[in-house]
């Protein structure tokens, strides 16, 4: 079965104003890929995000949604093509005045023909994938963090996106939630043949569910690996990826912290 | 109480050659003062052939971080010339500290270079921020005027419900306010009047300064003021509180564009319910003069009520409420766009907060005086 390219990043630089975060990017994300965005803190993961998902335009390269070019084509194109994406924000990014349902009835009202109680019925569905049956009419201020991110979930799959985009997801989160978290991507890709990518550097969670990968360096400000984190791990011999695959244990003390 | 410390010193030991010997004494603890490197260098800089520094620590007390940056500081001096620093007789927790903190080696491009600009280029600076802000106010007040025009054409989407709120949040909890300064405004007013006023025995005049300051300018002004203070800054905070919890992002990335959803509902609800508010006010504030003129001034209030209907036409009356129109649009764009501007750190919404409040002030007045020269050219 070959893989089928999803997005497309050719030659990205990423910066702000005069002050280079990254740059010379080139990967594919394939369908139905568990991609992994890593490096360190500070490399530009979640700028990078960013910049696959409509919030920042590149200082130079470009974005390709299979063979659309995302920066280039008009607003409208690109609105089209964002509605077909799934973005967990790291805080969940719930709107704060309207409760859970209305949270995730709104791109349901906005872009479908559902009536009302239709509607209410998928927002059911959707809360309950996340295991938030129930808290409907609760508003964000009234849940957990965790909640908030699970009920951000719920959102981001409203509409049955084609990518779904996780920033940070185990960010604050106990083990036990973060497992949790990543058996429902597993199935959430499965069921909804959905492309996830995803902004990481819980290992726990690299090594469990993803399956391709890029590793972004703070130093030389570009990425220094790709592939399965599986096989990096095994094969790749640069020190900086084999130290944060690794948590620091094979290399000598010193060098932790950097 | 703690025992009291005894003082820290070094000294200089019979020297080898080649070597420097400093025994350190006393308790080097926060609290204590340290002795200067004046000696070393001193030392140092009378012979020159040191190569090496050995620390003895047999006389050391009590040691906390003053010891340890005492001894970076000895180091970096000492790294100039090429000099090493022997520590392994300092006590364990001492060098485990020297060698943490000297591990990461300092990240080039971090330090962060002091840049004074001179005067002349500090005001040019702040003349082509204030040139690129006001391009921002006006592409914002363009792309608010497009969303006004999705929203006749029926494209633009907000919630009902938000917009009826907006509008409880502007109108009608703004009367008590608005009664108590309008009131005060009236009064305030008349007795200003009246004392010059009095002097002529014009006194029945109260009426029609109170009537004509209130309707053509102070009704709207003072409207103006108190809703940019507690409408432009709630918008501002909200949207900011927004911007920072990234809920402002979600809404781009589910194509919905935020300008339609939340500063459309906030511009059209302000645009409306200032005029309202401002016809309350005028007439409060005349309610304000009468008081001063019935109970001060001896003007019988059948008097006061017909010379004020005298007083003023409707163009008097209309030219106050159209100004006000005005005055909410822009306190109400000024407050949004503030919040959407809103950075990331934590005192970024008061900033925004505070910001919005006086830019819309000062919009304010600045549209008053162009608007008052206008109306005097076309003679309204």
């Amino acid at each position: 079965m070959t893989a089928e390219a999803h997005i497309i990043v050719n030659e990205l630089s990423m910066a702000y104003g005069d002050f280079v975060i990254q740059q010379d990017l080139n990967f594919t994300v394939n369908k139905e890929d568990i991609f992994i965005l890593m490096g360190g803190s500070g490399c530009g993961k979640s700028t990078l995000l960013r910049h696959l998902v409509g919030l920042k335009h590149p200082a130079k390269g470009s974005v390709f949604y299979q063979d659309t070019n995302f920066w280039e084509a008009s607003e409208q194109q690109r609105n089209e093509l964002m509605r077909h994406n799934g973005i967990l924000y790291q805080s969940g990014a719930l709107w704060s005045a309207m409760t859970l349902a209305e949270n995730i009835a709104l791109p349901l009202a906005e872009y479908t023909d559902l009536s009302s109680a239709e509607i209410r019925e998928l927002v059911s569905l959707k809360l309950a994938l996340v295991g938030l049956s129930g808290f409907e009419d609760y508003y964000p201020s009234e849940i957990s963090g965790g909640m908030q991110k699970r009920a951000g979930l719920a959102r981001a799959i409203a509409l049955d996106p084609d990518i779904l985009f996780f920033d940070e997801p185990s960010a604050g989160l106990d083990p036990v939630s973060a497992k949790l978290l990543d058996d429902l991507i597993l199935e959430l890709r499965d069921s909804l043949g959905a492309t996830v990518v995803i902004v990481t550097h819980e290992l726990s969670s690299i090594f469990a569910i993803g399956n391709n990968s890029i590793f972004l360096d703070t130093d030389s400000k570009t990425m220094i690996a790709s592939g399965d984190p599986k096989i990096l791990l095994k094969e790749c011999e640069d020190s900086r990826v084999r130290q944060f695959l690794t948590r620091g244990e094979k290399n000598n003390r010193t060098e932790i912290y950097s | 109480m703690e025992s009291p410390h005894i003082p820290s010193h070094y000294q200089i030991l019979s020297t080898r050659e080649g070597y420097l010997d400093l025994q350190i004494s006393g308790d080097w603890v926060i609290g204590n003062s340290l002795p200067s490197l004046d000696t070393v260098k001193k030392a140092l800089y009378q012979q020159q052939n040191i190569s090496h520094i050995v620390i003895d620590s047999s006389a050391l007390g009590k040691w906390d971080s003053r010891l340890v940056s005492f001894i970076l500081l000895l180091s970096e001096n000492l790294n100039n010339n090429n000099i090493d620093l022997d520590i392994t007789a300092l006590p364990s927790g001492i060098q485990s500290l020297l060698h943490l903190a000297t591990m990461v080696p300092v990240r080039k491009g971090v330090h962060k270079t002091e840049y004074q600009p001179s005067f002349a280029e500090r005001i040019g600076n702040k003349s082509l921020n204030s040139l690129a802000e006001t391009h921002k106010f006006i592409t914002f007040t363009g792309e608010v005027w497009l969303s006004l025009f999705r929203f006749i054409h029926g494209k633009a989407r907000f919630r009902k419900q938000d917009f009826w709120l907006i509008v409880q949040q502007c109108g009608p909890d703004a009367l008590p306010i608005i009664t108590l300064i309008s009131l005060l405004m009236g009064l305030i007013l008349a007795f200003m009047g009246a004392i010059q006023l009095r002097l002529f025995g014009a006194d029945i005049y109260v009426a029609n300064l109170v009537a004509i300051g209130m309707s053509r300018e102070m009704g709207a002004m003072m409207t103006a003021i108190i809703m940019a203070g507690r409408t432009g800054a709630a918008f501002a905070a909200k949207l900011g509180t927004m911007q920072v919890n990234e809920e402002i992002n979600a809404f781009k990335t589910m194509g919905i564009a935020a300008i339609d959803f939340l500063v459309l509902p906030r511009v059209l609800a302000l645009t409306l319910m200032m005029p309202l508010l401002t016809l309350y006010a005028d007439v409060i504030g005349i309610l304000g003069g009468l008081c001063v003129g019935v109970g001060m001034m001896d003007i019988s209030l059948v008097e006061y009520y017909l010379q004020t209907k005298q007083s003023i036409t409707l163009v008097d009356w209309s030219t106050g409420i159209f100004k006000s129109a005005i005055y909410g649009f822009l306190i109400a764009s000024i407050g949004c766009m503030r919040g959407i501007q809103c950075g990331h750190s934590s005192s970024s919404v008061g900033d925004a907060t505070t910001s919005a409040v006086v830019r819309s002030i000062v919009i304010i007045i600045v549209t008053d005086a162009i608007f008052t020269l206008i109306f005097e050219r076309i003679g309204i």
